[in-house]
């Protein structure tokens, strides 16, 4: 086959490109820039190499974050992707009730970030908030802003409330594209609900609930606004997790150099896990 | 293994039906006989899958009752009865392999292993899938799908019906035929009631040894394909069943047959006391349907079509078109043609009804 190569398409492209580069490839190569030079200011930059990633990586201040971050986003994954696909489960399929679940599930997708961090940190407070007071009204000494185990109970408690409509969303959608027959032919085999749920309502959600994963992955990994207002990474450095310590670094102490290398090794480290999720969660699709 | 009867069954998907229109199933009385192979035939919308589902359980009759021999099965759920569904769409559980699919309804039924090793090998030699049994049902085709659904209703000993929805549907043309003749060579093996819904007459007619012919919710006629060609019990029967379908003539009832376009036509049957005031029409097959040099009635001809062995000539004949079957070799009058209609294959029908059957 003799296809004729037409450079004229280039010129369609161009547009996406120039967005792409002012969006994306410029500040990330800005980054790149600080992250191997040293700079105080005045536009005078001293050449370092791979300092800043040497000393990022080795300090422990960056791997306890990296933990913390850890931590936080495989609990927030666990609760919320089969509590997401119970809530799911339960939605009417079908009839005047669709719509009424559909609005109320994407109510919390709704609220802007930074309101849902200030929502919780008044709901959490133990002498006015209402979650907080009731919490100390029944006998449980609560505190979240001196306590770290009670920060990281309402900071995964808050994300469960505000992202577990996704996963439903999502989830829904998912099975609501089943058709009826398949139900019928497994009532007509005898299958039990746990039986239509395992080969018939989990395999046809497997698509979406990939999405899903990856979705809150990178988005719990990324999180900044809501535990920031909730806690500013409390108490103590408690909860300060990457996205924190990286603000903290760059416009507390104006690190520009080791903020630099920290964005590009998280970057790296978001790139790298979200491949992995794919590449397990498709591995079957493909035999 | 049961007869099946339906005794007065109605159904309705309005919450409380007031108008006839309500109703999608119009009184079904109806015995399907041990072991039989039938079709139930009828345009799309005509309360055929309604019919099945009630058969199978996954609808509940507004009214009525089901009956398997004596046991009445009304109140019971579809894995309860025994049944089988194939549905228009094939139904494969995707995660798992063929060997798996096709023990699953006995694995939830708890069968040991043992008897559920030899069923299965058994049946997927019946459907030519013993040596992809291993494989991944999602990789299949749509007609290994329709073989595995298949497949499942028959790994049951104790299944008591298998029913057919539309199962052709998705089949590419060329193995629908293969499909088609493998269902009714299956049923000759295993001895079971099977039905097989459909909307297209070919299928109906080449698998089933009894067609019920269903419209607007009730049935029309039930018989052999020969009954259902030679002598149609309704004006819809003989339309919808063959093709071109049957002439339908309306005309002025006489003592020796009908009055129809300026000429006395002689048929087989006679108006009974109570029809001389209902809308008589005359019913005609183009088969037969011919060209006569003698006295016939006069008629114009309108269209030509060749249909390979036959051609289709469609003439205007007494205010009405009325089509006729010409063999290959013979000859279509220029003008001045003359129409003859065989007399045992005429009838008159009463409000769309074969007149004289006393309804």
């Amino acid at each position: 086959m003799n296809k004729q190569i037409n450079q004229k398409a280039w010129l369609f492209v161009l547009p996406v490109f120039i967005l792409v580069a002012f969006n994306a490839l410029i500040p990330l190569m800005t980054v790149v820039n600080y992250s191997v030079q040293e700079t105080f200011g005045d536009n005078v930059f001293f050449w370092s190499g791979l300092l800043w990633f040497q000393e990022v990586l080795t300090s422990e201040r960056f791997q306890n974050a990296l933990i913390r971050q850890l931590i936080f986003t495989f609990s927030i994954l666990a609760i919320e992707i089969p509590l997401g696909v119970a809530i799911a489960l339960t939605m009417p399929r079908k009839g005047p009730w669709v719509p009424v679940c559909l609005v109320l599930m994407a109510l919390p997708l709704l609220i802007p970030w930074n309101v849902v961090g200030a929502m919780w940190n008044i709901f959490a407070l133990p002498d006015i908030g209402l979650l907080g007071y009731t919490l100390n009204a029944l006998g449980f000494d609560y505190n979240f802003t001196s306590q770290p185990g009670d920060a990281w109970f309402t900071l995964i408690l808050m994300d469960v409330w505000h992202w577990t409509s996704l996963v439903v969303l999502l989830a829904y959608a998912g099975l609501v594209s089943i058709p009826d027959a398949f139900y019928q032919a497994a009532k007509i085999d005898g299958a039990g609900s746990w039986a239509i749920f395992r080969h018939i309502q989990l395999p046809k959600m497997k698509r979406v609930l990939t999405i899903a994963v990856l979705l809150r992955f990178m988005d719990s990994f990324m999180i900044y606004t809501e535990v920031s207002v909730l806690t500013g990474g409390g108490p103590g450095n408690s909860t300060t997790l990457l996205s924190i310590d990286l603000v903290k670094i760059a416009l507390g102490q104006f690190d520009l150099g080791p903020a630099a290398a920290m964005s590009l090794i998280y970057f790296l480290i978001i790139l790298l896990l979200s491949w992995v999720f794919y590449t397990v969660m498709m591995r079957n699709e493909d035999q | 293994m049961a007869q099946i009867t339906l005794d007065k069954i109605r159904h309705s998907y309005v919450e409380t039906p007031s108008k006839e229109e309500d109703w999608v199933l119009k009184e079904v009385d109806l015995v399907w006989e041990d072991a039989g192979a039938y079709a139930l035939l009828g345009p799309s919308g005509c309360g055929k899958t309604t019919l099945l589902n009630i058969i199978s359980g996954l609808l509940h009759p507004k009214q009525g009752r089901l009956l398997f021999d004596a046991e009445d099965v009304t109140d019971l759920s579809p894995d309860q009865r025994h049944i089988a569904q194939v549905f228009q769409f094939p139904v494969v559980y995707d995660t798992m392999t063929v060997y798996d699919n096709l023990a699953f309804p006995l694995r939830n039924r708890k069968v040991d292993e043992a008897t559920v090793d030899k069923r299965v090998r058994e049946v997927a030699d019946f459907i030519d899938m013993g040596h992809r049994l291993d494989e991944r049902a999602k990789g299949l085709t749509a007609d290994g799908k329709q073989k595995i659904s298949l497949g499942r209703g028959l790994v049951r000993e104790d299944v008591n019906v298998i029913m057919f929805d539309e199962p052709l549907t998705v089949i590419d043309p060329h193995l629908k035929w293969q499909l088609r003749s493998k269902l009714k060579e299956l049923h000759q093996r295993v001895k079971r009631t099977m039905i097989y819904v459909t909307h297209d007459q070919t299928e109906a007619l080449t698998f089933a040894d009894k067609v019920v012919v269903m419209n607007l919710g009730e049935i029309v006629q039930i018989g052999t394909p020969v009954d259902l060609f030679e002598r149609p019990h309704h004006t819809f029967v003989g339309h919808f069943i063959g093709s071109p379908g049957m002439n339908i003539l309306s005309c002025e009832p006489d003592s020796a047959g009908a009055r129809f376009a300026g000429g006395t036509v002689a048929t087989e049957n006679r108006l009974s006391a109570g029809e001389s005031g209902k809308r008589i029409e005359l019913g005609v097959r183009p088969e037969f349907v011919r060209f006569t040099a003698e006295d016939g009635l006069p008629a114009d001809i309108v269209k030509v079509s060749d249909a390979g062995r036959y051609r289709i000539v469609e003439t205007r004949c007494g205010g009405e078109t009325v089509k006729l079957l010409v063999g290959e070799g013979d000859e279509i009058p220029a003008d001045g043609a003359r129409l003859a209609f065989d007399p045992s294959n005429t009838r008159l029908y009463a409000d769309g009804w074969l007149a004289g059957e006393g309804r």
